[in-house]
């Protein structure tokens, strides 16, 4: 599954993450939500982050894309294509070469006729929804249809990274399947896909590789393959999520 | 279906007025001021016979009770008469008139100056939260909300008219001039100052409102997206941020018609500008009861016009009442 000489497209090196708050009047309080995280996405891979709410998945997304609060303070290197990944250079990436697929209907402008946001309309087609949909508002769109249009807003260019925040909550089985293997249709055409979930299961189906990340950094990096097996797993948490996926209550604790 | 909502509306108007005018009625006959003592003044009625005391107290109405008083003007003015100004002598729908000409253009002008530059002043702070030009505005439409209307009346005129002579000191036409002979020119010039004193006290709620909505837009995943989709800060302030905060902000002004109601009537008496605003002065504090009821009723209609205006806005302009309210 795992070809050598994998072009290395995104290379984030000890990544944190600190928030600087303000609490009664002048006394700062500095939470580090993100610490030291190290993370590596090929070109052609599917890299799956999965974690508890709160364990800062969906601000690495932020981190990548530029986009964190004003109050956030960023250390650390990211690296693009082998390049340092800039705040300037994010800015000319994102929305191109590197997209986010975002997490639910509210990421759209309520306002705003759905074609209108999506810049390549063709983009709807490709994903099953009719012209119409290019004339309607957010809120006239079914829960899978919003899916497919957040989907849509990644495609609708050449991206060579995603990064897919939480995609599935909330859909039935079947539509998250099938959410997620659109996702790894890009990563058959050459992108480098990072899926943000905390379907541990549903992402060892269409992954190449897990990060377990616990507490603000990434404690576990494993394929997937080796994922189901704890004790090929070297994190504490993360031999824990690993027993506790379903086939390993079938398997008895995870010995093969 | 729309005529049932527009009777409920008009239902709801007829028990506003009836409501409105019952209240100012009500305060008005538990005002300690005596309209002979006001009007005429102790010394002209100490040197007048009973007869013609008498006369007078029947023609201010005194020794009729406030209900019946109530009955007798409810009763004309369902039928649209108004009755007859006491202190004008005129009937009271020609006095609100005339001062309505002068007034609803100041209140026109400084609605739309206000709501046009406190909008603004609102998006630029928004967009630009805690750095310098939010403190500035922020800091500013602060300033001006703690400020009373009539104080930055007083030192405009200070200031524009007395020291720097720039306006008139007062009024509504030149001094001395024959009514016939006073250009649009004259007018408009006497009115610049008064309606800007009134914008400029309107400005800060619109901007604190439309800063405060902004931000929360500028803070929403919609714009959170539209950043990631490589949208640059001022594509996102124009194509995202005015779209979202204009009908609030449209809702807010239309809502606020009787803020600048309320400051006219204090911005008209520093300016001495012969408007609706003194009139309900004059008449409040003469006694003269029809004007003021006709004065109150007219205001009334104009805040719930604003109210009704908002109300429809939203049905009108935002899709997903257009299109929520559309069988499908």
């Amino acid at each position: 599954m795992s070809e050598q000489n994998l072009n290395t497209l995104l290379k984030i090196r000890d990544l944190s993450i600190d928030f600087l708050q303000y609490e009664r009047g002048l006394r700062r309080r500095i939470t580090h939500p993100v610490s030291h995280l190290n993370l590596d996405v090929e070109a052609g891979q599917m890299v799956a982050i999965v974690g508890a709410s709160g364990s800062g998945k969906s601000l690495l997304a932020h981190a990548v894309l530029g986009i964190l609060p004003y109050n956030a303070v960023m250390t650390g290197t990211m690296e693009f294509d082998g390049q340092e990944l800039t705040k300037k250079r994010i800015e000319t990436l994102r929305g191109t070469e590197i997209c986010l697929v975002p997490q639910g209907v509210s990421w759209l402008d309520p306002l705003m006729k759905v074609g209108s946001q999506v810049k390549d309309r063709s983009a709807l087609a490709c994903y099953g929804l009719g012209p119409e949909v290019d004339q309607m508002y957010p809120f006239e769109l079914s829960g899978g249809m919003a899916r497919r249009v957040l989907l849509a807003t990644a495609t609708s260019r050449t991206p060579r990274l995603v990064i897919a925040d939480e995609p599935t909550p909330g859909l039935p089985l079947d539509r998250a399947r099938r959410a997620l293997s659109h996702l790894r249709d890009m990563a058959e055409d050459g992108a480098g896909v990072l899926l943000i979930t905390h379907d541990v299961e549903l992402a060892l189906e269409v992954s190449d590789r897990i990060a377990v990340m616990h507490e603000g950094t990434v404690v576990e990096n494993a394929l997937a393959g080796d994922f189901p097996y704890p004790q090929r797993l070297n994190h504490p948490y993360a031999k824990a999520l690993s027993r506790a996926l379903p086939q390993n209550e079938f398997f008895g604790g995870g010995a093969i | 279906m729309k005529l049932n909502i527009v009777m409920k509306k008009a239902l709801r108007l007829v028990l506003l007025l009836l409501g409105v005018s019952a209240a100012a009625f009500f305060l008005v006959s538990i005002s300690p001021i005596d309209p002979l003592q006001t009007n005429i003044g102790q010394a002209a009625l100490g040197s007048m016979t009973e007869e013609q005391i008498e006369t007078l107290r029947q023609y201010w109405g005194v020794d009729v009770p406030a209900g019946e008083r109530f009955l007798y003007w409810l009763s004309d003015a369902v039928r649209g008469d108004f009755g007859t100004s006491l202190l004008y002598r005129r009937p009271v729908m020609e006095v609100i008139g005339e001062k309505a000409g002068y007034s609803l253009g100041l209140m026109t002008f400084a609605w739309i100056i206000s709501g046009v530059v406190g909008f603004l002043l609102g998006v630029i702070s928004g967009a630009c939260k805690e750095r310098l030009p939010d403190r500035f505005i922020t800091g500013g439409a602060l300033f001006l909300s703690g400020t009373p209307a009539f104080w930055i009346a007083l030192v405009f005129l200070t200031v524009f008219a007395v020291e720097l002579g720039w306006f008139p000191v007062g009024l509504a036409v030149p001094m001395g001039v024959p009514a016939d002979q006073v250009t649009l020119w004259d007018k408009l010039y006497h009115a610049c100052l008064p309606a800007l004193t009134l914008s400029v006290t309107g400005i800060s709620n619109i901007a604190l409102h439309t800063r405060e909505k902004m931000v929360q837009v500028m803070e929403s995943d919609y714009v959170l997206f539209a950043r990631a989709r490589g949208e640059d800060p001022r594509s996102v302030v124009l194509r995202h941020g005015l779209r979202n905060v204009i009908l609030p902000a449209m809702t807010l002004q239309l809502g606020s018609i009787s803020e600048i109601l309320g400051g006219s009537v204090l911005v008209e008496q520093v300016f001495s500008y012969p408007g609706l605003g003194q009139a309900a002065v004059t008449a409040g504090l003469g006694g003269d009861v029809p004007l003021l009821l006709g004065i109150t009723i007219l205001s009334a209609i104009l805040v719930f016009a604003g109210n009704l205006a908002a109300d429809l806005l939203y049905s009108v302009v935002d899709p997903r009442m257009k299109k929520g309210g559309e069988p499908r």
